[in-house]
């Protein structure tokens, strides 16, 4: 092993890629460790797949250099890097079974014909598709082309496989199953993974860490709950999951948090997990929308009273998805809330109903207070 | 049957009577035994009278072979060029002189065939004042001529197959450790040979029929057959030429049948793979 | 290995641009130079494209080419006239190969290949034989007037060979397939489901197409309209063989005074003439392959 287990294995420092006047990848720094799965999350345009084209070889860095394992491959052609990649339209050559698709990679190595046979056999084995070799591409199904892609990239066994959008052709129900067969098959084969993806549910499922990227920058890189619960920007916040988003001033700074007043909330906001703001500051206040309970105005609670963390409404929309309902709260305010609330007990008795007077009320530590 | 329908049905049968009919009576007085080539001699007729005149002329035949080696040099180097150029114009990106290369290309297909015909004959007659060659016109001025404007229909043929394939093929070939020629010879030329077929034939066609261009660049001795055809048929009907439609009209409706035969195998192959692959999902 | 990569992509552009700037632009630029040079009993036959004075290269220009087509009324006309008959014919084929497109592109997916081929087909045969099968169909003793007569329709042959009307059927009939093609790639798109609607929100058939599918459909009017407009301007073989002998089109024009005439400045100013016809119809076909092309990839 050239590097311990936590330093960096992929190094990208500083690199900046311009088309033109365009930037599409914007200064960024990233380290990624031996064997984790690192998912580039953004909106398109973000710079994600620039970035991943980046480290495949098939875009050259205007500036800045690339490091796996202590190499620099900022300008080796993508033909001579011990990296593979997984494409979103899977590139399968239609004119190849499956077999010579797989086998293609490693004939370049020049490897022996039986030896080739035998790595394909392996690795289609692996991933399910053994007894398919002679099949063309056009005769596979959707989940069986995104698994012999799969096994093309792998069966050179990379030191970086890179997948781009890998689950975005499958329909959802077929997503969940290929989701937990992608992440048995990098634990048994203990390649690092870094994926691109525009979903979400997809980076926060898969990923060891993330990384979110903006307008050609990574704006906040870390574990899934790290990201969701402490998010580090409005932007972070508002792109995963959904979020109520309130601006307002601190009006008291002390060691159990900050106190905010927000006039578009209507209550004074005390989040005991955040500190840093001076006092007056202009900021935001982010509560996820499952952090807030909901009751009936009057059961608890003094009506219309100032209270900490405590707002009073009426519910204007409600939307049952099954598992949970949305609540859609106009706050004396003038502004709108969400909330959502698991569907515990079955057919409850009285559930609260539109136009219904609402108390909604978050505890300390939920709120995230933003300065960005 | 909705009547608008029914309309535009009897307009596409007229249109098809149209185009046919002009053909089938080139196909039936070809056996009419009659000089009087649209009088029917029904006494004589049919007959292979004019298939066997056709055969023991000796300047048709020359003629024939001439332009059957044309239409194959024309079209094998069309086709080199026209790839290359397909080539370049779907897959280099933005490179320098894209855009002349790009309006060269089509320009030839837009171009009246006389303007070509007459420039290049002026290239030619330019160049053999100020180098020497070619020393005058001939098979070779006319191949020469033939290739420029046939590789601009390959060139259009390649490149918009190249367009309907995903570059990222290539890329993935290349990811996978392939070097840039490597991934042409196995990926690229693979995937583009039914239009370089399909430029080649086209390219060979157009060769074999056309008379505009090649009567500037021809010189004597090196008459094609359509030039030959042509100066028959100027000066009236000749049955000969008849019978000479025939066998080449018989020998493209063949072709056509075959390929289009052979091309609905293979949808209807495709089709029944899909259905397999779909069952296999369930 | 970087600098072979580069030299690589260099060839695959360069030797197809090379050919085509010899084999193609140059002569153009010959053309356009002979254009403005004066005719003179010489092999060849015009006054040098360059001369030498005092060792500094000179380009002698004369306009006599220009001058002389525009006041011999018999240049004007056939460039009228060569206009005129590309435009009726090119409103013709329209005519005739919209239903057709549109019929086929509304039949079955079993019967659409075979149609398809029987608009192909005669476009793989021979274009001057097919010219020439005409000449049998329309002279005075042709397949046509001795239909008419045995049918007693007529008493006497009509003259229908070297007419204008011959000149029509030519050009629509060679250039048909040409304006189908583009057009059933049209058509072919459609959604079905936008006629439904317009049916559903109470849309009379007729209504319905003028107001959905025409509009949709003109990239490939535009499209199959230049593929006619364009060869027919400059053709020589139809009108030489089926057209009038005293109205020339001035693709004809061009080559008569080439190779009668053996006047080359005036048959290179004549075909920069057609080209200065023909530049907005080529240049609005470049933009619509382009746009094809683009929307391909």
């Amino acid at each position: 092993m050239a590097s311990a287990p936590d330093a960096a294995y992929v190094r990208v420092s500083d690199v900046s890629k311009k088309f033109g006047d365009f930037t599409a990848v914007d200064h960024v720094s990233l380290d990624i460790r031996r064997g984790e799965i690192f998912c580039l999350l953004g909106g398109s345009g973000s710079g994600k797949t620039t970035l991943l084209r980046m480290l495949a070889g098939f875009e050259t860095p205007t500036t800045g250099r690339i490091e796996i394992d202590g190499q620099d491959l900022s300008h080796v052609p993508p033909y001579e890097r011990p990296v593979n990649m997984m494409f979103q339209s899977y590139a399968l050559f239609p004119h190849m079974s499956v077999e010579k698709n797989v086998g293609f990679g490693l004939e370049q190595e020049h490897l022996g014909r039986d030896a080739i046979r035998r790595q394909v056999g392996e690795i289609l084995e692996i991933v399910k598709m053994s007894g398919y070799g002679a099949r063309k591409p056009h005769q596979l199904s959707g989940g069986q082309r995104q698994r012999v892609a799969l096994a093309r990239a792998l069966v050179k066994r990379p030191k970086l496989l890179l997948l781009d959008e890998p689950l975005a052709a499958l329909d959802r129900k077929l997503r969940e199953h290929t989701q937990f067969e992608l992440l048995n098959i990098q634990q048994r084969l203990g390649v690092t993974f870094i994926v691109v993806t525009h979903d979400q549910e997809e980076a926060m499922t898969l990923g060891t860490r993330l990384g979110v990227m903006n307008h050609g920058r990574i704006v906040q890189v870390g574990t899934p709950s790290d990201i969701y619960e402490s998010p580090a920007s409005r932007f972070v916040a508002d792109f995963i999951g959904s979020v109520n988003l309130f601006e307002g001033r601190v009006v008291a700074n002390g060691a159990d948090g900050l106190c905010i007043t927000s006039a578009d909330l209507g209550c004074t906001v005390r989040a005991e997990r955040a500190a840093g703001s001076e006092h007056g500051a202009t900021v935001w206040t982010a509560i996820r929308p499952e952090k807030i309970q909901i009751s009936r105005a009057g059961a608890g609670g003094a009506d219309g009273a100032q209270n900490e963390n405590l707002v009073a409404g009426t519910v204007k929309e409600i939307a049952y998805m099954g598992d949970m309902s949305i609540y859609l709260v106009r706050l004396d305010s003038g502004s709108m809330l969400r909330v959502t609330l698991p569907n515990v007990l079955r057919g409850a008795e009285r559930p609260i109903a539109r136009e219904e007077r609402v108390m909604l009320s978050w505890h300390g530590s939920s709120p995230v207070v933003l300065t960005e | 049957m909705k009547p608008q329908g029914l309309l535009t049905r009897i307009a596409l049968a007229l249109g098809l009577v149209f185009l046919y009919v002009p053909i089938v009576s080139m196909i039936v007085f070809s056996f009419n035994n009659s000089r009087l080539v649209t009088v029917w001699d029904a006494a004589h007729s049919p007959t292979l009278k004019w298939y066997g005149v056709l055969l023991h002329n000796e300047q048709i035949l020359t003629a024939a072979w001439l332009s059957i080696r044309i239409a194959l040099t024309a079209a094998s180097a069309a086709v080199v060029l026209g790839t290359l150029a397909g080539v370049a114009l779907a897959r280099l990106g933005a490179f320098r002189g894209r855009l002349l290369l790009a309006g060269m290309v089509t320009a030839p297909i837009v171009m009246p065939e006389v303007i070509t015909g007459l420039s290049l004959l002026l290239l030619f007659v330019a160049l053999g004042q100020l180098i020497g060659w070619p020393k005058g016109v001939g098979a070779v001025t006319i191949a020469l001529a033939h290739i420029t404007f046939c590789m601009a229909y390959v060139t259009v043929v390649v490149q918009s197959r190249l367009a309907g394939f995903d570059e990222s093929l290539e890329e993935a070939a290349m990811d996978l450790g392939a070097r840039p020629l490597k991934v042409f010879f196995r990926i690229t030329l693979p995937l583009i040979l039914p239009a370089i077929a399909s430029g080649w034939l086209l390219a060979f066609t157009l060769s074999w029929d056309d008379l505009v261009i090649t009567q500037f660049v021809a010189g004597p001795g090196s008459s094609t057959l359509p030039m030959v055809v042509f100066s028959k048929v100027r000066f009236g009907v000749t049955p000969d030429v008849n019978a000479l439609a025939t066998i080449l009209v018989l020998l493209v409706a063949t072709g056509i049948a075959i390929s289009t035969v052979w091309m609905g195998y293979q949808q209807r192959r495709r089709e029944r793979d899909l259905q397999l692959a779909a069952a296999a999902n369930l | 290995m970087r600098l072979s990569q580069a030299m690589g992509r260099r060839l695959i552009a360069g030797v197809p641009t090379l050919w085509l700037l010899v084999l193609f632009l140059i002569p153009f630029l010959i053309v356009f130079r002979i254009s403005f040079s004066e005719v003179r009993l010489a092999i060849p036959p015009y006054t040098p494209l360059l001369s030498w004075h005092h060792g500094a290269p000179h380009f002698e220009v004369h306009w006599s080419a220009y001058s002389f087509l525009f006041t011999d009324p018999m240049y004007v006309s056939s460039y009228l006239y060569s206009l005129k008959v590309a435009a009726v014919s090119t409103v013709c084929c329209l005519l005739i190969g919209y239903p057709m497109a549109y019929a086929i592109a509304r039949s079955g997916a079993a019967t659409r290949p075979l149609l398809l081929m029987l608009i192909v087909l005669p476009f793989w045969t021979s274009f001057l034989l097919r010219v020439y099968a005409w000449i049998g169909l329309l002279k005075n003793n042709g397949v046509i007037n001795n239909v008419l007569l045995s049918l007693g329709v007529i008493h006497h042959p009509l003259a229908l060979l070297q007419t204008d009307f011959a000149v029509y059927i030519g050009i629509v009939y060679s250039y048909l397939p040409f304006m189908i093609l583009p057009l059933y790639a049209n058509l072919e798109k459609h959604d079905p489901a936008l006629l439904e609607a317009a049916a559903d929100l109470g849309a009379r058939p007729a209504r319905a197409f003028a107001a959905i599918t025409l509009p949709q459909s003109i990239p490939g009017i535009a499209a199959g309209s230049l593929l006619v407009f364009i060869p027919a301007v400059g053709e020589y073989v139809i009108p030489t063989l089926l057209g009038r002998p005293d109205q020339l089109m001035i693709g004809r024009v061009l080559s008569d005074e080439f190779f009668e005439n053996r006047d080359w400045p005036v048959a290179s100013a004549v075909a920069i003439l057609i080209l200065l016809l023909l530049i907005v119809p080529i240049l609005l076909f470049q933009r619509l392959e382009r746009r094809q092309l683009e929307a391909a990839q």
